[in-house]
């Protein structure tokens, strides 16, 4: 199959899936009496220079999201407790970094340790119940979530400042944030210095996954755990790292935003990221290329879509259905497209035998 | 053993003419026709991939022609779906069975039929008739899960007779059985045919197809070749309608087993999550340069044997040594590394990533050494090169090593997978059911490699259902029955009737030492 | 020469034959065994602790009510992996459900709202069905999409219903109408008294007959029936014992004739129907309305309360009455109640640990043995449980019985399972 034609059908789904999405969309609308017509007009205005930074750097946030689901999907392993172990991890960076144990760029350095390791733990409770016990890893995710969820929110009211409305951690030293830099040129606004974590994680996992041996076989377990299991692979050890591997990248989301801005966990934190950070994996087919293409439309969708109440009268929510018909059309396309590719390949490969053999007869 | 001379007359059962399909990439019939006379055992015969099970799914409904006719008894009929060919009297025994091991007979036999006697006592009724009249000895309320091979495939008939079958297509009904189990299902047939049913029969054995058949259609490539009658024909003939070309035959060599002890196994004890001995107290030994056969019926333990060497499944005692080390607490992974080559029984689910191209099937199961990884690095350059070596060496036909593996057929698959067991020097090879599922020519190949990395030293261990396999290949047959290992055969002796008792356990002479 | 060994003589398939009719008998005895073992050990421990509201008629009464929507969505559960497909979006069809119930309610009263929340948990089950029976797509990954997306269709129409309505708001609903409920007249009576009696074990009973006697709502009674019902469809029709093939051998029921992607799309469809149920259930008598997130997980419980059942509709309603009175226990009188249920917990875990020991399971044992008496340690070092650990009750509970559930559970052997036509043979 050539280039070309694998280019093509590699964006037919999510081309597909937007398309779909983008006909529900108004559909909705037009059932609840909103005007389509005015809700794309507000989604595809230029964005404004100040609004360029707010999105990259949210599809920063999204894209270590998107990483941290993508890490287990690839072996189909559904790590959906992103949420909780983004939670426990960005808590547990923030007090430590708030008590300022080491100075400067080192305290930085061991806060964004400690959130990983904090991740990976969350994360690795799911993979101990489900290697010791084959607990599913989806409903134990799940309930750890909402667990995480009760247990910050425990912890935060025992080790929080009170500050008007709000309980804050710790306010971390200064000489531990993170300086940021300026994207658009003019612009008051600025790219999260952490933000970089997310190319960093990026290339990272294209190169532990297509070039390693753990990578290989994490791959061949979401290719076949049986043939996996042939050829020496120790799939209970493999849920385990895997799991412990979301988690820490999971434990990354938190950073960009907490070093660079907020400087404390507070009961303000961004929340749905984790579960958004699925939606994305799904998007970019749990590729690291994938994902970044993702997490930049995504990011694009929910900062388009926060004027949409004041401008248009119309819900932002309205986005998260967008989303969601997004995250189901793409999988159903690639599912529709890779039979059909597979279709193609079995095609050819017997039209190439048949010439093959034909040529074969005709030398003989 | 009889054999009919004149040609059975009567009305057409079924009547097939010029039957076409098609599949993506693949032909797998074209202008196939032939015809069944009712109360008549036809036998179809051809080698793996002639056709024979494609067109007997769509005289089942399982698939629709592309081209052709359909007659059931000289009404023209076109089934959508097995509904309809049941709605004709028409039945089909898979050669894979079709039960659900969860359910009991009654439901896996009502299923689908439940109007005709109910789901309760009626039905129950009922099965108890058929059962008794063809003398199936089954119990309606046991769990299938609980029953032996020949008795599931018992279920399969009774779920057919059951709907009032007339026309009954038996898929390789023979290939799990043993020769006495054969005997006894050729019984049950012969009483089926007398009251006027009519079988179809497929099959590669031509010996039985001969014992048994009325009439004899031959499939090649595809395409019926001839129709014949078993008076007029012997087994070689057939054989050579089947293939068109010099059969293989699996012929002994000298000698090649020498004295070096690589894989020696004691009391290999292994049993499943409820406590139940799936091996026991399992022992052999084999030297480099001997091959091992096992003959067993298929769920006697040949399985968990496999496994327990390879390291996939822990077991209860015993131990394993393989080249002098032992290695009963090592991973499977460390027993691949240490030269331990593995062609397993299903290829698509333990030996092949489907999905992923064919370079990197080369790494699997080899992903910890040359030329596929260096340390903890993939070596994609290694894996590309020699990929393309195997294809070359051991004749895989595909347009290139990108392609994924789903996309070759069965026997290219196959002798991909024989090439990359056999690169980096094994010293054991354990093959299970190395040649099944895989064309004449790709048999004779893998044969002929296996021979000669035989002549270079290595042990196979060798489980097999083909009994000539088995015998042309191997220095000496042990037969596996309920877990343990009960015979130890000659191959140059042995008849397939000795091995065949020794399988079952139903030998009742004692044997006198030699 | 040939040698010969004398054949085995053991037949493995008998003795499981033997082990199947025999654990068939006593089933139904060792239930109503387990049901009493909890009924004394629930009262030891408010005897013990002082918790008296611990088995008082109010808390039962709100551990049902708190059980019937788990019970419902493991329901669900059970129609889509019977038939093979695992309903992960049991969550987002409830979340519709809970929608429906609380639009259609305000407009046209509970019985329409029943009719809509059921419609709208129809479609949810429609959306999976198609994505997983036509198009084969991953069953886990279609149900988070579909929860992804019934999330984002409550929040957005949430709003475009009930913003402006008088009690409302952008992420709730007016208060809204309770169906109608139920007393027994006789038996409520003096099963009240007696309940407040306080004697061991006989009041505790009493509170139980109260509870199931007195101000029962007419939509429990009909869950109630519909989970008897379902034991009877599946079991004892034909329609159920195609759905139920389609889930451990679709092959063999297509060779039958069976069109198994029908009876897939009918049963997940149906699940998505009782994820609805189980949606107005939990807007109308669960709570006063709807409100944003308030189905808080059930979906998911009710899975475990399926799994934990062996995919049996009675051993999912102990599931769920389990989960339920945990969740009841705390509603009613939080973290008093909850503390005294940390004795049961600790006591139940010894015990088990026990009985893990004397099986020869050691490493088993052991685990439970440890949380067992983390857990009565945690009991005996404090007085009562901060608010936010209460929270978590239900969502601990579920991993811990998850953990502990039995290896012996048989799902059905094709769940989860891509199907696609023509694969027999």
């Amino acid at each position: 199959m050539t280039a070309l034609r694998r280019g093509v059908l590699a964006l037919a789904a999510p081309v597909l899936a937007f398309v779909v999405a983008a006909v529900v969309t108004s559909v909705v609308l037009l059932g609840t009496g909103d005007s389509p017509a005015e809700f794309w007009q507000v989604l595809l205005t230029v964005p404004a220079g100040r609004n360029i930074v707010n999105m990259v750097n949210f599809a920063a946030i999204l894209y270590l999201s998107g990483l941290a689901a993508a890490i287990g999907f690839r072996m189909n392993l559904f790590n959906i407790g992103v949420e909780g172990q983004y939670r426990v991890a960005t808590f547990a960076g923030a007090l430590f970094a708030g008590q300022a144990f080491l100075p400067g760029a080192l305290n930085t350095v061991a806060s964004v340790l400690v959130a990983m390791a904090a991740g990976a733990a969350w994360a690795g409770i799911a993979g101990v119940l489900r290697v010791t016990r084959g607990v599913s890893e989806v409903i134990s995710t799940i309930m750890l979530n909402a667990i995480a969820l009760s247990l910050v929110a425990y912890l935060l009211r025992r080790v929080g400042n009170r500050i008007g409305q709000t309980i804050e951690t710790d306010e971390i030293p200064s000489n531990a944030w993170v300086p940021g830099f300026s994207l658009v040129p003019g612009e008051t606004a600025e790219l999260y210095g952490l933000a970089l974590l997310a190319v960093v994680a990026g290339v990272g996992f294209a190169v532990v996954l297509n070039r390693t041996r753990f990578g290989f076989e994490l791959r061949a377990t979401g290719y076949s755990e049986s043939a996996a299991i042939a050829s020496g692979v120790d799939v209970k050890r493999m849920v385990l790292y895997s799991m412990l591997l979301s988690g820490a990248v999971a434990g990354l989301i938190g950073m960009p935003e907490l070093f660079g801005a907020s400087h404390a966990y507070g009961s303000t934190i961004q929340t749905g990221i984790g579960f958004t950070g699925i939606a994305v994996a799904l998007l970019g087919r749990n590729t690291p290329l994938g994902i970044a293409v993702g997490a930049l439309i995504f990011a694009y969708l929910a900062q388009q879509a926060s004027p949409l109440g004041i401008t248009a009268g119309i819900s932002p929510e309205i986005i998260l259905v967008t989303q969601g018909v997004v995250v189901l059309s793409v999988v159903i396309a690639y599912e529709v497209v890779s039979r059909y590719r597979s279709r193609l390949e079995q095609s050819a490969v017997a039209a190439a035998l048949e010439a093959e053999r034909r040529h074969e007869e005709v030398a003989a | 053993m009889s054999r009919t001379t004149a040609a059975p007359a009567g009305r057409l059962a079924v009547s097939l003419h010029r039957i076409g399909k098609r599949f993506p990439g693949v032909v797998a019939n074209h202008d196939v026709s032939f015809e069944v006379r009712q109360g008549t055992v036809h036998a179809l015969v051809g080698e793996n991939g002639a056709g024979k099970s494609t067109l007997m799914k769509i005289l089942y409904g399982v698939h629709k022609p592309d081209e052709g006719t359909i007659e059931i008894n000289a009404e023209r009929v076109s089934f959508s779906s097995p509904t309809d060919a049941i709605g004709h009297g028409v039945g089909m025994v898979f050669q894979h069975f079709q039960l659900a091991d969860n359910l009991t007979v009654l439901e896996n036999v009502v299923l689908g039929a439940e109007k005709r006697h109910g789901i309760a006592d009626a039905a129950r009724a009922e099965i108890g008739r058929i059962s008794t009249a063809y003398g199936f000895e089954l119990d309606p309320d046991e769990l299938v899960e609980t029953l032996g091979v020949g008795e599931r495939q018992r279920v399969e008939i009774l779920k057919v007779l059951y709907r009032g079958a007339s026309i009954i297509i038996l898929d390789e009904p023979t290939a799990v059985l043993v020769p006495q189990e054969v005997e006894a299902l050729f019984a049950n047939l012969r009483e089926l045919k007398r009251e006027g049913n009519t079988l179809i029969f497929i099959s590669h054995k031509l010996d039985e197809v001969l014992a048994i058949a009325d009439e004899i259609t031959v499939l090649r490539r595809g395409t019926s070749v001839a129709t014949v009658l078993p008076g007029e024909v012997t087994s070689h003939d057939l054989a050579e309608l089947m293939v068109g070309a010099e059969l293989p035959s699996p012929s002994t060599e000298e000698s090649t087993v020498t004295d070096d002890v690589i894989l020696d196994v004691a009391g290999l004890t292994v049993s499943d999550a409820h406590g139940r001995p799936e091996l026991a107290d399992v022992s052999c030994t084999i030297r480099a340069g001997e091959v091992l056969g096992i003959a067993g019926v298929e769920g006697n333990g040949q399985t968990e044997l496999v496994e327990a060497i390879l390291g996939i499944r822990k077991a209860l005692a015993g131990t394993i040594t393989l080249a002098g080390a032992d290695v009963s607490t090592w991973g499977t992974r460390r027993r691949r590394a240490a030269g331990v080559g593995y062609i397993p029984e299903d290829r698509q689910r333990h030996g092949l990533l489907l999905d992923a191209p064919l370079w990197e099937n080369r790494v699997l199961g080899h992903q910890t050494r040359a030329p596929s990884s260096r340390g903890i690095w993939l070596d994609r350059r290694g894996a590309r090169a020699d990929a393309q070596r195997i294809v070359t060496d051991y004749d895989v036909r595909t347009p290139g090593i990108d392609t994924a593996a789903r996309a070759l057929s069965g026997g290219n698959q196959q002798k991909f997978i024989v090439g990359r067991e056999m690169s980096g020097e094994p010293v054991l090879l354990v093959a299970s059911h190395p040649t099944r599922g895989v064309d004449v020519g790709a048999q004779a190949a893998i044969w002929d490699h296996i021979r000669a990395a035989r002549r270079r030293g290595l042990a196979v261990l060798l489980i097999s259902a083909d009994l000539d396999e088995l015998i042309g290949l191997s220095d000496s047959i042990r037969v596996i029955l309920r877990g343990r290992l009960v015979g130890e055969f000659d191959p140059q002796t042995v008849t397939p009737q000795q091995l065949g008792s020794a399988m079952t356990g139903a030998s009742e002479r004692t044997e006198e030492p030699v | 020469m040939s040698t010969m060994a004398p054949a085995p003589t053991e037949h493995p398939a008998g003795q499981a034959a033997q082990r199947r009719t025999s654990g068939r008998l006593s089933r139904g005895g060792r239930l109503w065994l387990y049901a009493l073992a909890v009924l004394v050990a629930l009262s030891l421990a408010r005897v013990v602790t002082g918790a008296d509201d611990l088995t008082s008629a109010g808390t039962l009464r709100a551990a049902i009510i708190a059980a019937i929507p788990i019970a419902l969505a493991g329901l669900g559960g059970l129609w889509s992996e019977r038939a093979g497909v695992v309903n992960i979006g049991l969550e987002g069809m409830m979340i519709l459900g809970t929608l429906g119930a609380g639009y259609y309610t305000y407009y046209q009263g509970v019985w329409i709202g029943l009719l809509g929340a059921i419609m709208f948990g129809a479609i949810g089950g429609a959306l999976h069905a198609l994505a997983t029976v036509v198009f084969a797509v991953d069953h886990i990954v279609s149900g988070v999409a579909i929860n992804i997306i019934a999330a984002g269709v409550a929040a957005f129409l949430a709003e475009v219903f009930f913003a402006d309505l008088a009690g409302g708001g952008a992420t709730q609903s007016p208060s809204l109408a309770q169906p109608p409920s139920i007393t027994v007249p006789g038996i409520a009576g003096w099963s009240d008294d007696l309940a407040d009696r306080g004697w061991f074990v006989v009041s505790d009973l009493a509170g139980l007959v109260n509870a199931l006697t007195a101000d029962v709502s007419s939509f429990t009674v009909l869950a109630l029936a519909l989970i008897a019902g379902t034991g009877w469809v599946l079991w004892h029709t034909g329609f159920g014992l195609r759905l139920r093939s389609c889930g451990e051998a679709p092959t063999s029921a297509e060779t039958l004739g069976i069109n198994v992607y029908r009876y897939k799309f009918v049963a997940v469809t149906v699940s998505g129907m009782f994820a609805g149920f189980g949606g107005c259930y939990l807007a109308l008598v669960a709570s006063s309305g709807y409100a944003n997130g308030q189905t808080g997980g059930r979906g998911y419980i009710g899975l475990a309360a399926m799994i934990f059942g062996n995919w049996s509709p009675g051993g999912l309603l102990s599931g769920s009455l389990l989960f339920g009175f945990t969740e009841g226990a705390r509603l009613r009188s939080g973290g008093e109640s909850v503390h005294a249920l940390l004795l049961v917990v600790a006591l139940g875990l010894l015990v088990l640990a026990g009985w893990q020991i004397w099986k020869g399971h050691r490493t088993a044992a052991v685990l439970s043995a440890a949380v067992g008496a983390a857990a009565l340690w945690w009991y005996l070092v404090t007085d009562t449980i901060p608010g936010d650990f209460t929270e978590m009750t239900p969502y601990v509970t579920t991993l811990l019985v998850l953990a502990l559930a039995s290896q012996r559970l048989r799902m059905p052997a094709a769940d989860g399972q891509r199907y696609r036509r023509g694969q027999a043979g």
